[in-house]
């Protein structure tokens, strides 16, 4: 087996705010190998941006990562100049984010942005740039790329944007991507393009990719492996079938459960009861007690991160699917 | 594009209209200028002479009849006191001003976007504390006095730089200016960083108001995770997005820096058309008085039409329409 | 089942003291140290050029307590009858600091005046404006829009040539380049006001015109105006300076700070600073602090920034 491409151990990010430390990330570990799709999956405010940001060098003040480390190819990404960290990102891991119409700058042509991306790595000229830039767009299947090229980002459609955005993320050729919620802001059939499109560019290129979402069914056909985020720490890690097939934390069942889908056509929707916590002073034990219905007086110490089954990851004292039958 | 250009200038003449009907008919309520020019115990005949010669012995209607058939051929009247054409003496004046709105423009952008940008990219630091405390005293500060007390410190005290007059000048394109020369430039500094006082400040409030909400977007991060230098980010991504609001700003105050140029040239006896304002207005001179206003006007709309064009050029999102109001 | 989520509640509200609008605005208000700082120092100014005949120890426009021969001493002197001027005497050997007493009552009571006045016109039109819409608001805000395209310096500036020295005159001018302004203000807040449910209800309810915009509408436009008086205030007062420095504003007998400045830039040259600074920077407090207090009601009074 090869080393994996990126090795996150023990991350802590936490936010210094006036009212409290906000522990955004608190003790996350995975790895994700060349050429793998890891979905990382959470409500919103679970962290699972963050933990993105983290690994690629963004998190603002008053934020910072306090603990831990982010192997990446060997190197220890934690503790780079600022400097060291500029010439990784965009050229060995680059990033994907939410809304397209946010993320291209509205005054300047699509080019520009192109071309700054490969000569702000290496020392190229500007047409040598250029026909890098039109390939990529071609590779995303942009029809006419010289004519886009030329273009402002306001006279492109949202999926085209997310396209060139995407584009602009392969141009460097980089061992990793980090997707953040890359098809949300999109129509659902767009959606299906943006997500064969980026998956079929990371097998053909080897690149690792981290898609994060707070859809699991976005992910379901998309991953290799899935880690389910809440409250700033991973709940349940493991191969996306057996995921999907056999969760096993509570959360996780909670969150498959109040997935529609054709077999439970009719039957009341699952929800799961109460709200996220607030990540300022969170209280000590599990954090997903208080919604957890399997919850007891053995949730009020954090539960260890334990491999029940090979390969397979949860933090939690009551699994489903483990030692059930004892239970009942 | 062209259909809106005509569109704006054909509403620009109804109010260049407008305003010197105002004007006119206004400043023949106060005052009576004869008195200004013929002694009150002079013989009947010679004030009679002297209203003639103005032509006041019309009535008001007829005067203003013959003003704007004048002036629709280029002719603004005589000025009582010189006793040349109003036009001319304006527009032999205007050079100066507008050299010293343009100085003072000059020096609004020049000092007001870094320092606007320091302080919007680090709020917390003291530096960027400092800055925004300028800034307040920059707005609150009136002009005339500043101008006063810049006289008093760099003039009269450590005696550096001049307070009166324009110093030498260098004819180009048939039009004198100072800025080119040592001595010529020694002599706008002071007034023309009077005038951009109040200019600098509001600059650094839009810019540092701009980049601090230009940097929590989106695109700026973007350009981060492709690993841009930070002078990269600043200097294009932000700078261009911030520049839009601030181009519009300025072009529309370029027109306010004209106004208080009445106020700095007076102080420092600049010979501008604004000082030329301010003694026709304490001579009862009505040709300069009129003559004045409507090039204000037809300046005015000049800039804001420049303002709108530049703007379109700027953002690409704009696109100049016929627009239905 | 949807008993479980109603379990949850978000957060507990009760047994927090009481508190009053009023009082909340208050407390946000003082949190920052240098708008208090900057309260206070208004509070005294305005007393003390309220009480500027009790708290100068001349009237220095009864020629009798008067002497020439006192005129441009420096700060410090003492005078023939050994009485000690703090910031000297001015040209005609007026103590410096009862004529900047003086000086700040015609200053204040000019721009406040003017304020005012612009303020009733401006709000009246510009409610008019929103309520009435149609072709009444368009006439009003292209008048608007079009002297606002005039910087106020302008506006008075010909409006004093046209009409002349004097207190009224100058108050009148005022009110004209300022008015639009609080026009604009009061059209902008209300047009949103009159769009909210509210105000559909209390027409519903055949509430008469005067009562829905007086009662209804008036009131919630009262935070953008408030912040709207504090900045037009110190523009006003800065403004009247201004003109009276140009010649165009306050005749010499009601000598205000921007007139004591003027009268002493002749004086400058020869080194007699005090005449024109002393004054100049009572003018300056009077403006800064008006303009920190207002900054700071705009952010407390701003619904955007509410938490």
């Amino acid at each position: 087996m090869t080393a994996p491409t990126l090795q996150v151990e023990n991350l802590r990010t936490h936010f210094f705010s006036k009212d409290g430390v906000v522990k955004a990330v608190d003790d996350v570990s995975f790895e994700v190998r060349a050429g793998e799709v890891l979905g990382l999956v959470g409500e919103s405010g679970s962290g699972k941006s963050v933990t993105g940001f983290s690994i690629i060098g963004l998190v603002d003040p008053p934020g910072r990562i306090v603990e831990g480390s982010i192997h990446f190819k060997g190197d220890d990404l934690v503790g780079l100049s600022d400097e060291q960290m500029r010439k990784v990102r965009g050229s060995k891991i680059a990033m994907i984010f939410q809304d397209p119409m946010m993320t291209l700058n509205p005054v300047l042509r699509v080019d520009t942005q192109m071309v700054e991306t490969i000569q702000a790595h290496e020392a190229v000229d500007r047409s040598v740039a250029l026909g890098r830039a039109r390939d990529a767009l071609a590779q995303v299947g942009i029809p006419s790329p010289e004519e886009r090229l030329k273009a402002y980002p306001h006279q492109l459609s949202g999926g085209m944007r997310q396209r060139v955005a995407i584009a602009i993320a392969f141009l460097n050729k980089p061992d990793l991507i980090i997707a953040d919620e890359p098809t949300t802001a999109l129509d659902v059939t767009i959606q299906g393009q943006i997500l064969y499109e980026a998956q079929r560019l990371c097998r053909e290129t080897g690149t690792a990719l981290i898609w994060i979402t707070h859809d699991l069914a976005v992910v379901a056909g998309l991953a290799d492996r899935i880690a389910v985020m809440y409250a700033g720490r991973i709940v349940e890690m493991g191969e996306t079938d057996a995921v999907i097939d056999r969760p096993m934390h509570p959360y996780t069942v909670g969150l498959l459960g109040s997935v529609p889908s054709h077999t439970k056509r009719g039957q009341r929707l699952a929800q799961i009861p109460g709200m996220t916590p607030s990540l300022l002073d969170l209280p000590p034990g599990c954090a997903f007690r208080a919604r957890c219905p399997r919850a007891d007086s053995l949730c009020l110490d954090a539960p260890e991160s334990t491999e029940p089954r090979s390969g397979h990851h949860i933090r939690c004292v009551h699994p489903h699917g483990v030692l059930e039958s004892a239970e009942a | 594009m062209t259909v809106y250009i005509i569109r704006r200038l054909m509403q620009s003449a109804v109010v260049v209209f407008l305003m010197s009907v105002i004007v006119f008919f206004g400043l023949h309520v106060v005052g009576d200028p004869v008195y200004m020019f013929a002694s009150p115990d002079a013989p009947q005949e010679e004030i009679e002479k002297v209203i003639r010669q103005f032509g006041l012995d019309r009535p008001v209607y007829e005067q203003y009849w013959l003003f704007l058939k004048g002036a629709l051929s280029g002719d603004l009247g005589r000025s009582y006191v010189f006793g040349e054409p109003a036009l001319k003496l304006i527009t032999q004046r205007m050079p100066a001003t507008l050299e010293l709105a343009f100085v003072a423009l000059f020096l609004a952008v020049v000092l007001g976007i870094p320092l606007g940008l320091y302080a919007g990219l680090k709020p917390h630091s003291s530096v960027s504390r400092t800055i925004m405390a300028g800034s307040i005293l920059g707005f609150s500060l009136p002009t005339f006095w500043v101008g006063i007390m810049l006289i008093m410190v760099f003039a009269v005290m450590l005696g550096w730089l001049p307070s009166t007059g324009r110093g030498d000048t260098v004819t180009i394109l048939g039009i004198e200016v100072s800025f080119l020369t040592l001595d010529g430039l020694s002599h706008i500094f002071l007034p023309a960083f009077n005038l951009a006082l109040l200019k600098i400040s509001l600059v650094i409030r839009l810019t540092r108001a701009g980049t601090r909400e230009a940097i929590h977007q989106d695109y700026i991060k973007f350009a981060r995770a492709k690993g841009l230098s930070t002078s990269r980010i600043v200097g294009l991504h932000l700078l261009k997005n911030i520049l839009i609001p601030v181009v519009t700003v300025l072009g529309l105050e370029f027109g306010s820096l004209i106004a208080f140029s009445v106020v700095t040239e007076t102080i420092f006896a600049w010979p501008g058309m604004g000082k030329l304002l301010i003694e026709a207005i304490q001579t009862l001179d009505r040709p300069i008085i009129v003559a004045y206003l409507m090039m204000i006007v037809v300046v005015f709309i000049v800039i804001n039409l420049v303002v709108d064009i530049l703007y379109s050029v700027l953002d690409p999102r704009v696109r100049l329409r016929d627009q239905t109001v | 089942m949807t008993a479980i989520s109603e379990n949850h509640p978000i957060e507990a509200t009760g047994g927090e003291r009481v508190d009053t609008p009023f009082r909340r605005f208050a407390a946000e208000f003082f949190e920052s140290k240098v708008a208090t700082g900057a309260l206070i120092l208004l509070v005294v100014i305005v007393l003390a050029a309220l009480f500027a005949p009790l708290l100068s120890p001349q009237n220095p426009y009864d020629l009798a307590q008067v002497s020439i021969l006192d005129s441009r001493l420096p700060p410090g002197e003492k005078s023939m009858d050994g009485y000690t001027f703090l910031l000297g005497t001015d040209g005609a050997g007026r103590d410096l600091y009862s004529a900047i007493l003086h000086g700040l009552r015609i200053s204040l009571s000019v721009g406040v005046m003017s304020g005012i006045i612009a303020l009733l016109v401006g709000m009246a039109v510009g409610l008019a404006a929103a309520y009435w819409g149609g072709r009444v608001e368009t006439v009003i805000m292209r008048i608007v829009d079009l002297q606002l395209s005039f910087p106020a310096v302008l506006v008075a500036l010909i409006l004093l040539t046209l009409l002349g020295k004097g207190i009224e005159n100058i108050i009148l001018a005022l009110v004209v380049a300022q008015w639009a302004y609080y026009a604009r203000t009061v059209r902008g807040s209300a047009l949103v006001e009159r769009r909210k449910e509210y105000v559909e209800a209390a027409t519903c309810l055949g509430l008469s015109h005067n009562r829905i915009v007086f009662r209804h509408i008036l009131p919630n436009c009262l935070a953008p105006l408030i912040v709207v008086v504090t900045v037009q205030t110190a523009h006003a007062i800065a403004l009247e300076a201004t003109l009276s420095f140009l010649g165009v504003g306050l005749p010499q007998t009601e000598p205000s700070l921007g007139l004591l400045i003027s009268n002493g830039f002749e004086y400058m040259m020869s080194g007699r600073y005090w005449i024109s600074f002393f004054p100049g920077i009572a003018l300056l407090l009077t403006i800064v602090s008006i303009n920190l207090v207002g900054d700071q009601l705009r952010d407390v009074l701003n619904p955007r920034l509410k938490r």
